[in-house]
């Protein structure tokens, strides 16, 4: 008996405050607010989105090099598919950061695919984001029938 | 940390399965989004570049995983909602069950709107 109580790990006394702090920040607080909140408003530019360029018109079979040209030639669009990258993006990032965390037993394992994931994150929205910004609708030397009628003057 | 025995973690039914399909369907959503802002980007590149790599997109096989991923989309911001009001509803968790055939009726009705348009469109008789 008296070898086992000293070998025994330490037990809090009952009653005892429990010390459940095993972070510091309320970051994944503010990461499930925000799966939330940009959730919200995901259903609301990606159900838009579907509508314009899959239902709307003659649907998939209308998109080409001018329609986009055409739908980034509006501000609104040009937001909208901005704010639609951002969102989707942290969104899906930090979702699949959970699956990782759920299922990457091994610490090694959990570093390598987070690391991948935020690697394509960077890369994926910086592309992105220039991609919208710095976009030519007339590029010089292409075939006019491939431009937007706007292209003409 | 031990593993938890198996049948004591999961518990099943509605309340577990619409956690796997929210998961699954993000999961799929996430990687199409990585390969869809990619083929976008070819807008930079030229006309040529970008409506060749679209075109592929209006080929039948790529029609029916274009039905595919809107039905994911669509399943996950219903079930999204649902989550939202078992979060913030005070009745939410009390429905839960009920809210996840609300959301499988709302899924089945919206693809019921969309499906024969988008199949129209790519195998030809829609124009």
């Amino acid at each position: 008996m008296s070898q086992l109580a000293t070998q025994a790990p330490a037990v809090a006394a009952p009653r005892s405050p429990r010390s459940r702090r095993t972070t510091r920040t309320n970051y994944e607080l503010y990461g499930w607010v925000f799966m939330r909140a940009s959730g919200v408003v995901l259903l609301v530019l990606i159900f838009g989105h579907l509508f314009m360029n899959l239902i709307d018109g003659e649907g998939i079979n209308a998109i080409d090099f001018g329609f986009v040209a055409g739908k980034w030639a509006s501000p609104l669009w040009q937001v909208w598919d901005l704010l639609m990258l951002w969102l989707a993006m942290i969104h899906g990032t930090n979702g699949v950061r959970t699956i990782i965390n759920d299922y990457a037993e091994r610490t090694g394992t959990r570093v390598v695919l987070k690391s991948a994931l935020y690697l394509s994150f960077v890369v994926v929205v910086v592309l992105g984001t220039l991609v919208i910004f710095t976009f030519d609708p007339c590029p010089a030397g292409s075939p006019a029938d491939l431009l937007p009628s706007f292209c003409e003057a | 940390m031990s593993k938890a025995p198996a049948g004591t973690l999961y518990r099943g039914r509605e309340g577990m399965w619409s956690w796997v399909a929210h998961r699954v369907t993000g999961f799929l959503i996430f990687f199409f989004l990585l390969v869809h802002v990619l083929d976008t980007s070819l807008v930079r590149v030229s006309p040529e570049a970008y409506n060749a790599v679209i075109g592929t997109y209006k080929n039948p096989i790529m029609g029916i995983g274009e039905a595919g991923l809107v039905a994911a989309i669509v399943f996950h911001a219903f079930n999204g909602v649902r989550v939202m009001l078992v979060d913030f509803w005070s009745q939410g968790p009390r429905y839960q069950r009920v809210m996840l055939w609300v959301v499988i009726g709302l899924f089945v009705v919206t693809m019921a709107g969309f499906l024969p348009r988008h199949l129209m469109n790519v195998f030809g008789g829609g124009h």
